[in-house]
């Protein structure tokens, strides 16, 4: 399990972009804005766990990603519909 | 359910086509062209076919025709372009200092008439250069536009967000 | 062929740090948006494309994952769109509105 030169820069690029939405996730201001900050890190997440597949040589992480991605997909739905407020 | 877009009865096509399309699931799934499970995908394709068909009524927007492969790719192609093109271009703004944007929300006008059309269009507008769909309302799609130039009215804005792609999807879909 | 997955992985994680970024510097929720769907949208299609370089076995799964976040991405950020909309947050417009208000 060795990284080369370029996996570890990617890795390092993925840390910074988990860095940036978070630092949007803390500032705000409105809900919108962290929803929106929590959606992009969810895809992250998805991405990252099917590097770890491919880091640690072992498929099941793959499906981890596409059930994580699913259940990450029906909770940003869920809070938008929460954050609509009164419909109809 | 809330929507009241005319969704038609489903046909034998549909329960086929809607068959077809949960078994290819099951084999990318599963990764095996194993004969047990196969079967097996068949049986609960089949169970979930017959039980739950009418849920997967959004499907009748897909046009049955021998060119309709054909008219996939094309608009595949088209798209991963398009989506290069727009990660570029954000890409250039987030990176320039001043972040040139001039943001703007525009209406714009579908011919997709079924509820698959619009969505898929709605989705393709999201993912083109400079695009984000907010809302859509009957034919009209509200669209946010990061840098809209000056001076665009309805028929414009249309002829450029949408009219390529709608085109190119009304080749397989109503 | 790893040394293609590799920068397949490089390209596709620079575009998310990127989307990253400007989900930081966009002024208003809408633009933010904009520049996290669709640099993750990216961004995740060519790490998983690189992956596929890497373990040729595995483009099943791969790539139902990858239909999957090209599905839902959009959908799931349009519905936070129409969300903010609904809750009464106003768009920095510079250009103004054009056609019919609704």
């Amino acid at each position: 399990m060795t990284l080369s030169a370029l996996q570890m820069i990617a890795l390092g690029l993925l840390v910074l972009a988990i860095g940036l939405s978070t630092l949007r996730l803390l500032l705000g201001p409105t809900a919108a804005d962290r929803v929106v900050a929590a959606d992009t890190l969810a895809v992250i997440t998805t991405a990252g766990l099917a590097g770890l597949a491919s880091v640690f040589d072992n498929p099941i992480y793959l499906d981890i990603a596409l059930v994580y991605g699913t259940l990450a997909f029906a909770g940003t739905v869920a809070i938008a519909r929460a954050l609509e407020g009164d419909r109809e | 359910m809330e929507d009241s877009l005319d969704t038609p009865a489903l046909s034998w096509p549909h329960h086929i086509f809607i068959f077809g399309i949960l078994l290819l699931l099951w084999m990318l799934l599963t990764g095996s062209l194993d004969a047990q499970e196969l079967v097996a995908g068949a049986v609960v394709s089949l169970a979930v076919t017959l039980l739950f068909g009418e849920r997967f009524a959004i499907l009748t927007g897909f046009r049955f025709s021998w060119l309709a492969p054909l008219h996939i790719l094309t608009y595949l192609g088209s798209f991963f372009i398009a989506l290069l093109r727009a990660n570029l271009d954000l890409a250039g703004r987030v990176l320039s200092p001043s972040l040139p944007i001039n943001p703007a929300l525009v209406e714009i006008r579908t011919r997709l008439k079924s509820p698959l059309g619009r969505l898929l269009l709605a989705n393709t507008i999201t993912l083109t250069p400079g695009t984000l769909t907010v809302d859509v309302d009957g034919d009209r799609l509200l669209v946010h536009w990061v840098y809209c130039p000056p001076g665009t009215d309805l028929q414009r804005a249309t002829e450029q967000i949408s009219a390529a792609f709608e085109r190119r999807l009304s080749g397989f879909l109503i | 062929m790893n040394m293609v997955g590799d920068i397949l992985l490089l390209i596709g994680c620079a575009f998310i740090a990127l989307g990253a970024l400007g989900l930081l510097r966009m002024p208003d929720v809408y633009n933010r948006l904009q520049a996290g769907t669709k640099s993750a949208t990216l961004g995740t299609l060519a790490v998983l494309l690189g992956i596929g370089f890497h373990h040729p076995g595995w483009w099943a799964k791969l790539l139902v994952i990858a239909g999957f976040v090209l599905f839902t991405n959009p959908v799931g950020s349009s519905s936070i769109a129409r969300a903010a909309r609904k809750a009464g947050i106003k768009p920095r417009l510079l250009a103004g509105k054009v056609g019919t208000d609704s």
